[in-house]
C-alpha cells in the first residue's frame, strides 16, 4: 500500500524542495523506509521532501536546476558506492536511500566546519539573522566546533579586512552599495553559484559570474571593474531570492530587520500580474518577495514590482481632500463631506444646466475591477449616461475590436505558462524585456531551450540580440507599416502553400477564407512588392514566414506598436488572420498574445468601462442586456454609446461636455495632443480629480480626491492571460477610505444609495451580471488563488486557454486587411518619424516610479536619434534638441544608437516636464479611436533649453499645485 | 469637434470597409458609427452631410440613410 500521496501542483506549501518539479512517469523508491513516488526524472532530494523529510543542501534550491557544488546533501543509497550528492541523483525505481547515517552525518560537519571558518561569525548582528540557510544548516548538522585555523604566515579567510598585525588582507573586498535596492557583501559569500544560476536560469541576464577557482573564487558583476549599478544587472532582484546567506540582501531588511508577518498579493505595476508576499513588520512593509506560488510569475519579479513601492509612503501624497472654485486658486483641504458634497452639487448643478449627458468618467487600468466597476455603474445608474471610458481607449481598445471580430472575444488566447510549449514565437509591436519582464524572462528561458523568434520592431530592441539569445529573423519595418508587413507574411503562407488547412476548413468560415486567400495572393502583397513601403528585405520576410508556417507550435505576441496606429485594429485583425491560417489556436504553445500595458487593462475592459459596452463586453444597444442591469441597479439605462476619451475633449471644447471624475488616470500627460487635452480640461467646470499625487491633470481640477495604493485596498486586478488574482489590503489606507468607498460616497452624495460594505459583494454583483464571471467570487479566488475567465458552470476552474473546441463566436472569421498609408506623412518640415516606447525601471507617465529610487536607472526621457541624422543636424550624444511635430515642439536630451533605424527617432514619456505627447497628434485608430501614439512626424534640431511652452507649463502647473496652509 | 476632425474619422471608417469584400460598405459604416458614435457625434455627421458633405467619402455619404 503506498502511504504518500504526491500533492498537487499548487500546493500550498512554502518549503523549499532543493530542485525543480518534473513532469513524467510515476517512479517509486524508498526513503528512510517511507515509500514515495514521484515523477521521473525528479532528484533523491526532492523526493525526500515530498515525504516530509528535508536533507541538508547549500546549493540546491528549488527555483534552479541542482548544481552539485556543496556536497551537503549527500545520501547513502543501496548498492551504489560512496555518498552521492542527493540534488543531482536522480530517483530510479526501487532505490532505497538513507538520508540520515554516521557517514553522512560526518561528511556533512566536516563540510560545514570548512563553510563556517572562512565565515564571520557575527550572527547575531548580521542582517540575515534568523533567515539564513548557512545558519540554519549549521545548526542542522549538529555543527559544534570550528578546529581550522589560519596558517601561519598567511590570510587564510575572505572576511576579515585586516590581519591581527593590522596589514589588510588582500582576500578582503568591500561591499558593493551601488544598487539602490540591494547590497552585494562579498565578505559573506560562500560560492554557491546560486546568484549566478538565478541571474542566468530565472532572469536570463547573465549579469552575474563567477571570476577565479578554487579559493580565489568570487561572484562578480561582469568584470572586474563593474559595480552592480554599471553591470548589466536590472535588479530583477532574483539573485538576492536565491541567496541562501546574507551576501546579497534587500536594503530595506538590513535597515529595518526580518519581517515577522506576510499578505499575497498582486503587484500593481504592468499586465503580467505578478503574485508577491508583502513582508511587514506591523504595517511597515519590509519588502517585497515574488510568491512562489504565483501563477503568472512563478516565483520571479522585475525591479518595479520586487522594489518601486516607495511611492506609497512618499511625502508628494495627498491625503486629505481638497477643492477650489478656480484652477487658478491654491486648493483648500476639507473634508470628505464638505468635498463631496461640493462635487455633487457642481456636478447636479452641470446636468440641471447643460443636460444628463453633459458629465463623464474616466476609469483607469490601474485600479481594480471592483472600483472600474463601480465608476462605470457611476455614471451608468447615477449620471444615467454611457460617459465612460478608460486609459484602455489608448492602448487597447484596438485589441478589443479586432479580436471581437475575428474570434468572437477581445481576451487574450493562452496563459503565460503557454510559453513553455512554443517553437516559434513572433514579437511585433512590444519590447518585453521592459515592457513585460517576467514574461520576458519566461520567454527568454525558452528561446535558450531552442525555440525561434522573429521580431517585428522598428527598432533593434534586447530580444533581437542579449546574452544567449538571438532573433532568427528582425523585421525593422518603418513605423506605420505594420498592415503591409503582416499581410505579406500572410501572402508568403498563402501563395507558397503553407497554410493549415485542415484547421481552416473545420475551425473558420470556408467563404470568407477565400476571399481573404484571394486578396492575399494578390502580387501587390508580395515582399518584394511592399519592400520599398515598409523598409523590411523581402527575403528576410519570406523566410520569416515560412518559419512561422512550418516551424512547429507558433505564438504571436504583441504590444502597443500594434494597436496604437490609425490602422491598429486591421493590424489586430492581421494578426489573428495569421493565427487562424497556420493552425496556431486552441492548444499550448501557439496563439494570440496582447501584452497588455498597465496590471488591470484586462480587468478594465471586462468591467464594462467602455461607453458602448456594459461589463461583459455586452453592447448598450442590446435591450436584454439593459434590462438585466436595470433590474439590478433599480434603473433604466441610455441605450445610446457614450462619448470615447478624445470625444469627451471635443465635446468639451464644443461646450457641451462639463464635468468629469478622473479616477487614477493622468489624462493630460498620458494621451495625445496635450495642449488639445489642455484645452478641453480648461474648459470644463467641474474636473474631479481622485488619484495618490497632484498629478498632471489636477492643474485644472476643481475637487481632489485622495486615493490609496494597491497596498492599502482588497480587491483584483485581472492580468494580461485573464487572470483574476486578488489584491489584499496590505496596511490601511493613509488617506483614510479605500478608493472603491469613496466612489460609492460620491454616488450617494448625488443621491445614490450604495451600501456595499466589502469589494467581495461588488464582484457578487459582477458574477450575478456577468456571464463570464458568474462563478468568480472571494471564496473561489481564496481557494485557488487565481483563476481565469471565463469562469462559470461550464468552466468552474476557469479556462487557461481560449478557443480549444471552437471559437467563441463559432466559426473563426478571416478579414481582409488592406494596408491604408497613415495620413501622418514625413515632409520637408517634418522629415523624421517619432515613435514612443517605455523603459524597465519607468511605468506609464512614471507617477509611482518617478517617485522611487528608480530614477537611478532613468532620470530623463532621452530622444534616440540615428548616429546619421544626428551628424546631418550637428548634434552630440547627450545635446539638448527640439522635438517638434505640426502639434507642438519640446526639448529633451538627445542620446545617439543604431537602435533606431535612419529616419526613426524615439522616446520614452515616463517624465512630466518632457511632455513628449505635445507633440503627438490626435490622429487615431479607425475604429476605437485609439491615438496613433507610434507614428509621429517630426523635425529635430539643436536647442539650448526648454520651450516657451515647457515655462509656461511649469509655470502654469507651480500656480496651479499650491495648497492653502491648513487653517489653525 | 471641427469639421476637418469629423470628415478624417469618417473617411477612415469608410476606407476599411470599402477594402471588404462584400458591397455592402455603406450599411456597414453606419452601423460602425451608429454602434461607437455618440448621439451628438451622429448628428453633427448627418448635419454636415446634409451641408453638402464637403470631403467626405462617398461611402460616407450613402451611409447617411441608415444613421
Ligand atoms: S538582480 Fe537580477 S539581473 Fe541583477 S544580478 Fe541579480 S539576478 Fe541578475
Ligand atoms: S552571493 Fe549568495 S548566492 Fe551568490 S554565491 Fe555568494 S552566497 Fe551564494
Ligand atoms: S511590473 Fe510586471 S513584471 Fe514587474 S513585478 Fe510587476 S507585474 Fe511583474
Ligand atoms: S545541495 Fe546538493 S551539492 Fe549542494
Amino acid at each position: 500500500m503506498k502511504d504518500f500521496i504526491i500533492p498537487p501542483a499548487d500546493w500550498k506549501d512554502e518549503r523549499d524542495m532543493g530542485t525543480p518539479a518534473k513532469q513524467g512517469a510515476p517512479v517509486t523508491l524508498t526513503i528512510d523506509g517511507f515509500e514515495v513516488t514521484v515523477p521521473e526524472g525528479t532528484s533523491v532530494m526532492r523526493a525526500a521532501a515530498e515525504a516530509g523529510i528535508q536533507v541538508p543542501k547549500l546549493c540546491a534550491t528549488d527555483s534552479l536546476e541542482a548544481f552539485g557544488s556543496c556536497r551537503l546533501c549527500v545520501v547513502e543509497i543501496e548498492g551504489r558506492r560512496g555518498t552521492p550528492a542527493s540534488c543531482t541523483t536522480p530517483v530510479a525505481p526501487g532505490m532505497v536511500v538513507r538520508t540520515q547515517s554516521d557517514n553522512v552525518r560526518k561528511i556533512r560537519r566536516g563540510v560545514m566546519e570548512l563553510y563556517i571558518s572562512d565565515h564571520p561569525l557575527d550572527c547575531l548582528t548580521c542582517s540575515a539573522n534568523g533567515d539564513c540557510e548557512l545558519q540554519d544548516m549549521a545548526g542542522a548538522v549538529g555543527l559544534r566546533d570550528v578546529r581550522y585555523t589560519a596558517p601561519e604566515g598567511g590570510m587564510a579567510t575572505h572576511f576579515a579586512p585586516r590581519n591581527t598585525s593590522g596589514e589588510a588582507n588582500p582576500e578582503w573586498r568591500p561591499k558593493d552599495d551601488s544598487n539602490p535596492y540591494f547590497s552585494y557583501d562579498p565578505a559573506k559569500c560562500i560560492v554557491c553559484n546560486r546568484c549566478v544560476r538565478a541571474c542566468e536560469e530565472v532572469q536570463g541576464t547573465f549579469a552575474l559570474t563567477i571570476e577565479g577557482r578554487g579559493f580565489d573564487s568570487r561572484v562578480s558583476f561582469g568584470a572586474k571593474t563593474d559595480d552592480a549599478l554599471t553591470s548589466d544587472c536590472v535588479s530583477c532582484g532574483a539573485c538576492v531570492q536565491a541567496c541562501p546567506t546574507a551576501t546579497l540582501q534587500e536594503k530595506s531588511v538590513i535597515e529595518m530587520g526580518t519581517p515577522d508577518r506576510a499578505v499575497v498579493t498582486t503587484c500593481a505595476y504592468c499586465g503580467v500580474g505578478c503574485s508577491f508576499k508583502a513582508e511587514l513588520q506591523g504595517d511597515q512593509l519590509v519588502r517585497m518577495v515574488p510568491y512562489k506560488h504565483g501563477k503568472a510569475n512563478r516565483g520571479h519579479s522585475c525591479v518595479k514590482g520586487r522594489f518601486a513601492y516607495g511611492y506609497a509612503s512618499h511625502k508628494d501624497r495627498i491625503l486629505n481632500p481638497m477643492i477650489r472654485d478656480n484652477v487658478s486658486d491654491p486648493w483648500r483641504e476639507v473634508s470628505w463631506d464638505e468635498a463631496l458634497s461640493f462635487a455633487a452639487t457642481k456636478m447636479r448643478g452641470i446636468q440641471a444646466e447643460y443636460g444628463q449627458k453633459s458629465i463623464g468618467v474616466i476609469t483607469s487600468s490601474r485600479c481594480t475591477n471592483e472600483e472600474t466597476y463601480l465608476v462605470q455603474k457611476l455614471a451608468r445608474a447615477v449620471f444615467g449616461n454611457n460617459n465612460t471610458d478608460t486609459c484602455a481607449r489608448v492602448c487597447h481598445s484596438p485589441t478589443g475590436y479586432g479580436l471581437g471580430q475575428t474570434f468572437g472575444t477581445s481576451a487574450g488566447t493562452q496563459d503565460f505558462d503557454s510559453v513553455e510549449h512554443t517553437d516559434v514565437v513572433i514579437i511585433i509591436g512590444a519590447n518585453p524585456t521592459d515592457g513585460h519582464p517576467v514574461f520576458a524572462s519566461r520567454l527568454k528561458k525558452r528561446l535558450r531551450a531552442g525555440a525561434k523568434l522573429i521580431v517585428i520592431d522598428p527598432r533593434r530592441i534586447d530580444l533581437v540580440k542579449s546574452a544567449h539569445i538571438k532573433a532568427a529573423h528582425h523585421l525593422p519595418l518603418r513605423p506605420g507599416t505594420n498592415v503591409a508587413v503582416v499581410t505579406a507574411l500572410a501572402h508568403v503562407i498563402v501563395t507558397e502553400g503553407l497554410m493549415d488547412e485542415a484547421f481552416i476548413r473545420a475551425r473558420c468560415d470556408w467563404d470568407e477564407f477565400q476571399d481573404f486567400a484571394a486578396f492575399v495572393s494578390d502580387p501587390r502583397h508580395a515582399p518584394e512588392a511592399t519592400e520599398m513601403l515598409t523598409g523590411v528585405p523581402a527575403t528576410e520576410l519570406r523566410e520569416a514566414a515560412k518559419l512561422f508556417a512550418t516551424g512547429g507550435n507558433g505564438a504571436i505576441y504583441y504590444g502597443l506598436g500594434v494597436t496604437e496606429h490609425s490602422q491598429g485594429s486591421t493590424t489586430v485583425m492581421a494578426i489573428a488572420n495569421l493565427a487562424m491560417l497556420t493552425g496556431n489556436l486552441g492548444r499550448p504553445g501557439v496563439g494570440v498574445n496582447p501584452l497588455r500595458g498597465q496590471n488591470n487593462v484586462q480587468g478594465a475592459c471586462d468591467m464594462g468601462s467602455f461607453p458602448h459596452e456594459l461589463p461583459g463586453y455586452r453592447h448598450v444597444k442590446h435591450a436584454d442586456v439593459r434590462d438585466l442591469f436595470g433590474r439590478v441597479w433599480g434603473v433604466e439605462i441610455d441605450p445610446e454609446p457614450g462619448l470615447r476619451i478624445p470625444n469627451m475633449l471635443d465635446a468639451a471644447v464644443d461646450g457641451t461636455f462639463k464635468g468629469l471624475y478622473c479616477q487614477g488616470e493622468d489624462i493630460l500627460q498620458s494621451d495625445p495632443d496635450t495642449k488639445h487635452v489642455a484645452a478641453g480640461l480648461a474648459a470644463m467646470e467641474c474636473v474631479i480629480v481622485h488619484d495618490l499625487f497632484l498629478n498632471e491633470t489636477a492643474n485644472y481640477a476643481h475637487v481632489f480626491l485622495p486615493g490609496s495604493t494597491f497596498l492599502e485596498k482588497d480587491g483584483t486586478f485581472t492580468n494580461a492571460e485573464r487572470r483574476i488574482n486578488r489584491v489584499r489590503e496590505v496596511m490601511k489606507p493613509r488617506n483614510g477610505c479605500a478608493d472603491w468607498q469613496i466612489t460609492q460616497m460620491l454616488a450617494n452624495a448625488m443621491g445614490a444609495n450604495w451600501s456595499y460594505m466589502h469589494p467581495s459583494q461588488i464582484m457578487d454583483e459582477i458574477a450575478l451580471t456577468t456571464p463570464s464571471f458568474a462563478g468568480v467570487s472571494y471564496t473561489l479566488l481564496e481557494e485557488k488563488g487565481s483563476v481565469q475567465w471565463p469562469c462559470n458552470a461550464d468552466h468552474p476552474d476557469g479556462t487557461p486557454l481560449m478557443h480549444v473546441d471552437g471559437f467563441v463566436r463559432g466559426k473563426g472569421r478571416f478579414i481582409v486587411t488592406e494596408y491604408v498609408a497613415t495620413d501622418e506623412k514625413t515632409g520637408p518640415r517634418f522629415p523624421l518619424l517619432l515613435t514612443t516606447g517605455r523603459i524597465l525601471s519607468q511605468y506609464n507617465v512614471g507617477a509611482q516610479t518617478r517617485r522611487t529610487e528608480n530614477v537611478i536607472w532613468h532620470e530623463a526621457d532621452l530622444l534616440e536619434i540615428h548616429p546619421h541624422d544626428a551628424e546631418n543636424r550637428g548634434l552630440n550624444e547627450g545635446d539638448w534638441v527640439k522635438l517638434a511635430s505640426r502639434s507642438g515642439e519640446t526639448t529633451l536630451r538627445a542620446k545617439i544608437t543604431d537602435r533606431v533605424s535612419p529616419g526613426v527617432v524615439y522616446t520614452t514619456f515616463h517624465h512630466p516636464d518632457t511632455q513628449a505627447n505635445v507633440i503627438t497628434t490626435d490622429y487615431s485608430d479607425w475604429a476605437t479611436n485609439c491615438p496613433e501614439y507610434k507614428v509621429t512626424a517630426v523635425q529635430v534640431s539643436p536647442s539650448n533649453g526648454p520651450t516657451e511652452w515647457q515655462e509656461d507649463y511649469a509655470a502654469q502647473a507651480a500656480q496651479a499645485r499650491r495648497i492653502l496652509p491648513a487653517a489653525e | 469637434m471641427s469639421p476637418e476632425k469629423l470628415v478624417r474619422m469618417a473617411n477612415q471608417i469608410a476606407t476599411f470597409f470599402k477594402t471588404q469584400p462584400k458591397e455592402d460598405a455603406p450599411a456597414r459604416v453606419a452601423a460602425h458609427i451608429n454602434d461607437y458614435w455618440e448621439p451628438r457625434m451622429r448628428a453633427q455627421l448627418r448635419d454636415y452631410v446634409d451641408q453638402g458633405g464637403e470631403g467626405l467619402d462617398r461611402a460616407v455619404m450613402d451611409a447617411r440613410a441608415f444613421l
